[in-house]
């Protein structure tokens, strides 16, 4: 049942491809979680700026993202984003055939998809900030910018952390629907492993152990940051 | 006029929103059996969770952390594949279940949603001050008085919130059978895709629809928070 001699590493097993493909599903996981948390800083910047077109604009994409299943987004994105992106090529006089590979085409997707999760994490903890700090920064003299990076980013970095790890765990389990794109990852290597060894049950266990092993190993890591983060506070 | 309604009736994308609405149905039949029974068995196994008994307390965290820490598509496939490469599930009753799509996708909705919704019940017995269960052994209620009229009552209305929000990812998760041939809402967008080669209007029509149903499925949440907090309503 279970084939333990199928995952040596090396020509007789497939210890290597799960490995490859691991790091692969890491790899995308932080790509799109990074692109995710720029999108979500101009959604969060498009909802809190007193602006009625931006806000409707970023409640409708939230809205919309977060109401339709992960799988119709990432076909969309994928069968969809070459022509976007040939259509964009056209304006610009380019008119060549253009094709996106499979790991920008599921960095786009997940992003997409992780952004309006992490918007609302990251929105919730700008809001907890006091406006009297702002305004007391802004007595002392100091300039957006600074007011930007010294005074918001490292209290909604410290409020946010939870969500944001959380918001993790998700991106990372929503990665292994981008194996319909044909990207191997861990999801994508356990079904062509099975279809050669005629054993789905091996590959799929040793699936999901490795997703397991992933975001237990993350969680560890986030409630590491967590206490780091919030060092003088009383949680 | 007429030539606007008709040309809008030849669109590809008002085709397909019929073609895909027929998948309606079998999306919704998902739900129907897998929600309430994931529902029941949440709140059993939230109170397997908090109960005093080490061994089953220690079982069901550790099935919830499996279920939580892997992907659904993963439990899917290892039900619908995994399962049926077994012999002897294979030969045993089991396997008038396990061969249809439709099963295989109920049983993995199932486990998956009792794993999110014992842990959001667990939450809402563990918020309950000590002092409303006191003033009900007070009054002589027995142990099962007790979680009928006071303990669940108070738990499930605390969670209904987040338990709403499990509610809105599982009519989302139903996409995800589709890759296990069932021909649900995602599953005929996708064979119309394929037809058709037209990606955007195919998908366009299914998310659509599946927002539709998630706003009936938010309204629904939204009635039974009002329902069940008399106290919190403005004016009565």
């Amino acid at each position: 049942m279970f084939k333990f001699d199928k995952l040596v590493f090396g020509d007789a097993g497939w210890g290597d491809e799960f490995l490859i493909a691991t790091l692969m599903t890491l790899l995308v996981s932080i790509l799109s979680m990074g692109l995710g948390l720029f999108l979500a800083i101009i959604t969060v910047w498009a909802k809190i700026i007193q602006n009625r077109i931006t806000r409707f604009i970023a409640n409708f994409y939230t809205t919309v993202i977060r109401g339709v299943p992960e799988l119709l987004v990432i076909y969309l994105i994928f069968f969809g984003g070459n022509a976007v992106v040939m259509s964009i090529a056209k304006v610009f006089g380019y008119n060549k055939y253009i094709e996106l590979n499979a790991l920008t085409i599921a960095t786009i997707a997940i992003a997409v998809i992780s952004a309006t999760y992490s918007s609302e994490v990251l929105r919730a903890s700008y809001l907890s900030i006091s406006k009297g700090q702002i305004e007391a920064a802004k007595a002392l003299g100091m300039n957006k910018f600074s007011i930007f990076f010294k005074v918001i980013s490292p209290q909604v970095i410290r409020h946010a952390l939870p969500g944001i790890g959380n918001v993790w765990q998700i991106t990372l389990k929503d990665t292994s629907l981008i194996s319909v794109t044909g990207l191997v990852e861990i999801m994508r290597q356990s079904r062509i492993s099975s279809n050669v060894e005629h054993s789905p049950l091996t590959f799929l266990i040793t699936a999901a152990i490795l997703y397991l092993c992933l975001t237990t190993i993350s969680g560890r890591v986030f409630k590491t940051l967590e206490v780091n983060y919030s060092k003088g506070f009383s949680t | 006029m007429i030539e606007f309604l008709t040309s809008i009736q030849n669109s590809l994308i008002y085709k397909n929103f019929f073609l895909v609405l027929s998948g309606l149905d079998n999306t919704i039949l998902l739900l129907l059996i897998s929600l309430p029974l994931g529902f029941v068995l949440a709140l059993l196994f939230a109170l397997g969770r908090v109960s005093k008994i080490a061994f089953l307390s220690r079982t069901i965290a550790s099935y919830i952390f499996v279920i939580r820490g892997t992907p659904l598509l993963v439990q899917i496939y290892l039900i619908y594949f995994g399962l049926g490469s077994v012999k002897f599930i294979r030969e045993s009753f089991l396997w008038y279940a396990l061969k249809e799509p439709f099963w295989c996708g109920v049983i993995a909705l199932t486990i998956n949603t009792v794993a999110y919704g014992a842990e959001i019940f667990r939450g809402g017995i563990q918020s309950i001050e000590k002092s409303q269960v006191e003033s009900g052994l007070s009054l002589g209620f027995g142990k099962f008085l007790l979680l009928r009229k006071i303990i669940l009552p108070i738990a499930i209305r605390k969670v209904l919130p987040s338990y709403g929000n499990e509610l809105i990812l599982m009519v989302k998760a139903t996409s995800l059978v589709s890759l296990t041939t069932y021909m649900e809402m995602t599953g005929i967008a996708r064979k119309i895709m394929a037809k058709t080669f037209a990606p955007v209007e195919a998908f366009i029509a299914a998310g659509i629809l599946y927002l539709f149903l998630n706003f009936l499925m938010v309204q629904f949440v939204k009635y039974l928070e009002w329902k069940y907090n008399p106290h919190l309503r403005l004016n009565n």
